[in-house]
Parts: C-alpha cells; sequence; structure tokens
C-alpha cells in the first residue's frame, strides 16, 4: 500500500527566534483588535473614534491614569500569586476566594480594632491577617491534592463561592453596618491604605513584588524545586524532594500573596468589604499569568493592557451609549487570539513536499 | 405537606436550567474537554434565547407560543455550538490550555450576554421582554389536566413546563448514547486515553469537536431556560451570574453521569431556593447557600479517597492530546 502524508501536518517547534515570536504575537493582538472593530460596527460606532476615546479615557487625564493604575493592582498581584502555582501545574483557580478570604482577615481587625492600634501597627497586622487567612484557604486544596491527589481545579473552585458566601453572611449579619443595609460601613481612617501620588500604595507593593517573584521563581531553591515538579513530579520525587511539602509550600505562598491582594482591596481601594470584593481579578489574573508565561515582568504589561481596556470601556458608555460589557468582549477576543498564537509559537506547520521519485 | 409539595416543585423548576448546563458539560467532559467556559455559555445562551423571542415576537402579528419556544431553543443552542466552537478549535486544533481557554471564553461569554442585554435595553428602552401569550407558554403546565389533577402525584409529577420533561428526555438519550451505543463508547475511550483511542483508529479530534459543542449547545440552553422561566423573560444579570460555575460543581456531584444529573440538579435547585422556602432559625440564608458547594467538595475528596474506578473523573479530563508526544 503506497504511503500518503497528509497535505500539513504539525511538530513541535524544538527552538523558536525571540523576535519571531513577538512578531506572532503581535499579529494576533492586531487581529483582536480587528475582531474586536467588527463588534463596534455593529454597534454603530467608528471603530477608530471608540479605541482612541478607550486609549484617552484610560490615560488622557490624571485621573484617567490613576484609575487605570487601580484597576491593575489586583491583577497583577493575582497573577504573581498565580506564577509559582501555574509553574508547578497546579491548577489553583481559587485566588478569587483567596482574595476573598484576605479581605475578610484584613477586615476583622479593621473593624474591631482600629481605635486599639496605632496606624502602621493596624495596616502591618491587617496585611499579616489576609495573608493567613489567603495562604490557610490555599492549604486546604493543597493539603488534600498532595495527600490523595484530590483535583485542585474544581476543588478551589468551590471554595471560592465558599469563601464568597461567608463574606455574604457577614456582611448581612454581624459586621452589617446600618439594619438590613447588607453594607459594611467604611472602615475607620486609621484602617485605610495611604495614597502615593493619588492611588493607594498598593502600587508599590505590587511592583515590589514583580522583582521578588522573578528572584524567587528564578535564583531560589525554592524556585527550582517548582520547576522540577512541573516538569515531572516523579523527577522531583526521585531528587529526594519532598513533593507533599513542596505542593503545599507553593499553594500557600501564592495564596498569601493572593490574601495580600485582598487586603489591598479591602483596605486601600474600597476601604470596606463585600462578598463581590474579589470582583473576577481571581479569574482573569489566570489569563494573565498564563499569557505572560509566568515571566512577571511581562505580566505588568499585560495587566495594563487589560486595565487600560476596562478603564477606556468605561468612559465610552457615558460617551457613545456603548455598554461598558464591551470591554468583556475585546478582553475575551484578545485573551482567546493570543492563547490561539501560542499553537503557532510551540508548533510548526510543515507542508507537504513534492517527492522527487 | 404543602410545603413540601410546594418545595419539590420549586426545586425542580430552580433545578431545570442547571439540568442542561450539567449534562452539557458532563457531555462535554466524557471527551476529555474541561471546559470551564460554561458561565459564558448560559449567559449566551440566555441573551440570544431572549433576544431570538422578542424578534420573532416583533415581527409576527400573531406569535404562536410553540414556535417561540423553538426559535428560543434553537437561537440558544447555536449561540452555545459557536462558543464551544471558538473552546474547541483553541484547545483541540491549536492546543491551547483547558483551563485558561475555558476562562477566556467565560469571559467573552458574560461580556456578550450581558452586551447583547444592555443592548435590547439602551437601543428599545426599558427592559426588553416578550408579550405575555408568549410568556406563558414557556411557563404554562404541558401535561394534560387529568394527570395535573391527580392528588399530590399530579403537583410532584406533572405540573412542570415543557422543558422540565424536555430535559429529562434528553438526559436519557445522552445516557443511551454515552453508554449503548459503538459512538458512545468510542467517546468515552477518547476521554479516558485519547492516544489509546487513537490507536484504536478512533478520530479523536473528531469526536472531541462534537462532544464539546453539542454539550456547548446545551449549556446554553439551560441558561435560556433560566432567563425565559425563572428570571419571568426579562434579562438579569445578576441572577444568572453563578449558575455556569454551579453547574460544573455538579458535573462532579454526579460522577460524570448524565442521569445522576436529574436528582442532582433537583438537590442542588432545592437548595439554592431552600433558604426562601424554609427558613431556620438560626442557620442564616448565607450559610445556607453555599451548603452545595460544600457538599461537592466533600464528593471530591471522597471520589479521590476512595478511589473506586467507576466514580472517576475521565482519566484524560483536561489534557490536550498531540500524537507526536507519546
Amino acid at each position: 500500500m503506497e504511503k500518503r502524508e497528509p497535505l500539513f501536518r504539525i511538530t513541535r517547534r524544538q527552538d523558536i527566534k525571540k523576535s519571531t515570536a513577538y512578531t506572532i504575537y503581535l499579529l494576533a493582538f492586531v487581529i483582536a483588535i480587528l475582531l474586536g472593530s467588527l463588534v463596534f460596527v455593529i454597534c454603530n460606532v467608528s471603530p477608530v473614534t471608540a479605541y482612541s476615546a478607550i486609549i484617552n479615557g484610560a490615560f488622557g487625564k490624571s485621573t484617567g491614569i490613576r484609575q487605570t493604575v487601580k484597576i491593575m493592582i489586583p491583577l497583577l498581584g493575582t497573577a504573581l500569586a498565580l506564577a509559582p502555582c501555574f509553574k508547578m501545574k497546579y491548577w489553583n483557580i481559587g485566588a478569587e476566594g483567596q482574595i476573598t478570604m484576605g479581605a475578610m482577615g484584613a477586615a476583622f481587625f479593621a473593624i474591631n480594632f482600629y481605635d486599639k492600634m496605632p496606624h502602621v501597627v493596624l495596616l502591618l497586622v491587617m496585611a499579616l491577617s489576609a495573608m493567613l487567612m489567603g495562604a490557610l484557604w490555599s492549604f486546604i486544596p493543597a493539603f488534600f491534592k498532595a495527600k490523595w491527589n484530590t483535583n485542585e481545579t474544581l476543588f478551589t473552585l468551590m471554595l471560592n463561592y465558599i469563601a464568597i458566601g461567608f463574606v455574604a453572611y457577614l456582611q448581612g449579619g454581624p459586621w452589617e453596618g446600618k439594619e438590613g443595609s447588607q453594607i459594611v460601613p467604611n472602615f475607620n481612617s486609621n484602617a485605610v491604605l495611604p495614597k502615593v501620588f493619588g492611588v493607594h500604595m498598593g502600587w508599590i507593593i505590587v511592583l515590589i513584588l514583580v522583582f521578588v517573584m522573578f528572584i524567587y521563581m528564578k535564583y531560589t531553591k525554592h524556585g527550582y524545586e517548582i520547576s522540577v515538579m512541573g516538569d515531572s513530579e516523579n523527577t522531583a520525587r526521585y531528587a529526594g524532594m519532598d513533593v507533599f511539602k513542596v505542593i503545599v509550600r507553593t499553594a500557600m505562598v501564592s495564596g498569601a500573596i493572593s490574601g495580600l491582594v485582598g487586603f489591598m482591596l479591602a483596605s486601600g481601594q474600597d476601604q470596606t468589604i463585600y462578598s463581590g470584593i474579589a470582583a473576577n481579578n481571581g479569574f482573569t489574573a489566570i489569563s494573565v499569568a498564563w499569557l505572560s508565561k509566568l515571566n512577571p515582568f511581562v505580566m505588568v504589561l499585560i495587566s495594563l493592557l487589560l486595565a487600560a481596556l476596562s478603564k477606556g470601556s468605561s468612559s465610552l458608555k457615558t460617551a457613545m451609549g456603548v455598554p461598558a460589557s464591551i470591554s468583556d468582549i475585546i478582553t475575551g477576543i484578545i485573551l482567546l487570539c493570543l492563547l490561539g498564537s501560542e499553537f503557532f509559537v510551540n508548533f510548526k506547520i510543515i507542508r507537504r513536499q513534492k517527492e522527487d521519485k | 405537606m404543602f410545603s413540601i409539595i410546594g418545595l419539590i416543585k420549586a426545586a425542580v423548576l430552580n433545578g431545570t436550567p442547571l439540568l442542561f448546563g450539567t449534562a452539557g458539560e458532563i457531555l462535554t467532559e466524557k471527551s476529555g474537554n474541561l471546559n470551564l467556559g460554561v458561565e459564558g455559555l448560559m449567559f449566551m445562551g440566555g441573551a440570544f434565547g431572549l433576544a431570538g423571542a422578542y424578534v420573532y415576537s416583533v415581527i409576527t402579528p400573531n406569535p404562536i407560543g410553540f414556535v417561540a419556544i423553538i426559535i428560543a431553543i434553537v437561537s440558544a443552542f447555536i449561540s452555545g455550538v459557536f462558543g464551544s466552537l471558538i473552546y474547541s478549535f483553541l484547545t483541540i486544533t491549536l492546543k491551547a490550555n483547558q483551563n485558561v481557554t475555558g476562562l477566556a471564553l467565560t469571559i467573552f461569554g458574560t461580556g456578550v450576554g450581558q452586551f447583547i442585554g444592555e443592548i435590547m435595553r439602551i437601543r428599545i428602552g426599558g427592559n426588553v421582554t416578550i408579550p405575555n401569550v408568549l410568556k406563558n407558554a414557556f411557563v404554562d403546565p404541558v401535561m394534560p389536566g387529568f394527570l395535573r389533577n391527580i392528588p399530590y402525584l399530579g403537583d410532584i409529577l406533572f405540573s412542570y413546563n415543557i422543558f422540565v420533561y424536555l430535559g429529562i428526555v434528553m438526559v436519557i438519550l445522552m445516557h443511551y448514547f454515552l453508554y449503548k451505543t459503538r459512538k458512545g463508547l468510542n467517546l468515552r475511550a477518547v476521554g479516558e486515553s485519547c492516544s489509546t483511542a487513537d490507536a484504536a483508529g478512533i478520530n479523536t479530534d473528531r469526536y472531541r469537536y462534537f462532544a464539546t459543542c453539542i454539550g456547548g449547545g446545551i449549556s446554553a440552553v439551560g441558561g435560556m431556560i433560566y432567563i425565559m422561566t425563572i428570571s419571568g423573560c426579562v434579562w438579569n444579570y445578576s441572577a444568572l451570574s453563578g449558575e455556569g460555575w454551579i453547574a460544573v460543581a455538579l458535573v462532579i456531584f454526579c460522577f460524570w453521569k448524565p442521569l445522576n444529573s436529574i436528582w442532582g440538579s433537583i438537590l442542588f435547585g432545592g437548595l439554592l431556593i431552600l433558604y426562601l422556602k424554609v427558613p431556620v432559625p438560626f442557620i442564616p440564608t448565607q450559610i445556607y447557600k453555599i451548603v452545595p458547594y460544600i457538599a461537592t467538595i466533600l464528593v471530591l475528596i471522597f471520589v479521590s479517597m476512595k478511589q473506586k474506578k467507576e466514580n472517576q473523573p475521565p482519566h484524560d479530563l483536561g489534557v490536550n492530546y498531540f500524537r507526536e508526544d507519546r
């Protein structure tokens, strides 16, 4: 029987020039923007006007820039938190819950101890409590994963809703302000993160975290263990690593940082707590972390992009009567296009050669 | 006694959107695709289903209820297939990470759903809804009167709208397909071990595409049912959000078996409204609401500890297949 080669076949690329990879990503981004234009055309809005309005809204005025940075802080922080987990191929999609629990840990001290501690001490205690709660919330699924190989994707997902439920309960119960309001009163100014250049100082914390995470992943023993685990758990075991310990520790580090993000949201951004405080940052950050190939510096870029889109689109609504949810559509399109483009970075398409025989 | 019947009825009605969402995701996951975009798909289904029925009610002078139902189902289904097609293309053909793609689809889908809902409001003004004749068609009981009039039993079994029975038939058909046909066997093989199925000559990509797209369409119909029955034919963003994630949880709770999703969705549907129907002193309503999630986690832990063969997730769930990687 004659052997036939298919017209196209794909094979994994061994190496790819950086410039080629960047070109592919850029192309995917352009395609996403073009697809997004289609949505604007459907709404009878000129894409050029719309996009320039988005850019203007995000970066035009200093208030806009501040808003953009404010949206970017939790997104970047959470993406950083997820990096070690994903490197280990531990699919933690529970950052949403870990943020919420962190915010709850911070709010506990903000509500009960605001008049019993000096400003700096209180903030430190809040941050620590937030990290502890986040780490604890991340410990639970990690323990079961390490011990019985319980599916962590689904476990962490469920924990999100439990955390949100807890806060919803506190919001309408013990921590409720005016009876029946379902709202926790604003924190005392003693428990509020101070502003630097008009934005709560969470942005400084997050920027420091970028470097810390880069070093942690690249130059520490922990980081090395994580990357070996990610490649092969058996290799790690063979090399004498304590697999149980590495899984639990990494998940807890990740949860602690997510918890810290929760602290920044509660104390810096919202100055109160409510059940939706994580505001989908935990989910969107997954895409940010993944698309950045877990590189902290690239995360800065991508989270800035998504934050700008979100801020810019909110000004579209007032200016042109386009629903703000268009930012979700365009974000989704960009993410999907970039995800698709990774294929062309990782794989080579080979066309059937004409045979000479 | 009457309140118990009322509770059962409410649980069934509240569980029906979940039944579709869950059954669709079961079909998807049986092929090895973990589509976390169900939330987005249900949003798209809800928005397009409502839009389809609305457009129909506007363009015809005397709209017929039954036709409106068909149109709503078809437009929701198509939107779900479209969403899943994106997901399938990315994960199967382009081998993108399933978790991330699913989440991106959720962002995209919820955006599209909310966008359609909002644009209808902005363009048409006020909350878009359809004439009462059509509304009733979606919620009216379909069983003949003599069955409904049987004491107790009539209320519990025969008092529901068309989607309840449609859902049960759909799930039974899915069970039959998965466990009694060769194609179903092939599909399960693809989900359990893609490389083995490939070696056996099964076109694995085709099966994954098929299961994911049909499954996504079914899930999307669940979103439409939510909007058209529970939310009263009005777009309701906040009420619909979370349904898709519960469906993902239910898939685990049902051990990836379509028939289990019937009682599973009734149970979850009941738990989610229990706090309205049976207020228990000392237990806050918000704590009630997290019971389904705790139950799911317990099932998840139990399944992994027991290692019982028939209750495991499909072995290759969440893993993309590339032939040369073997």
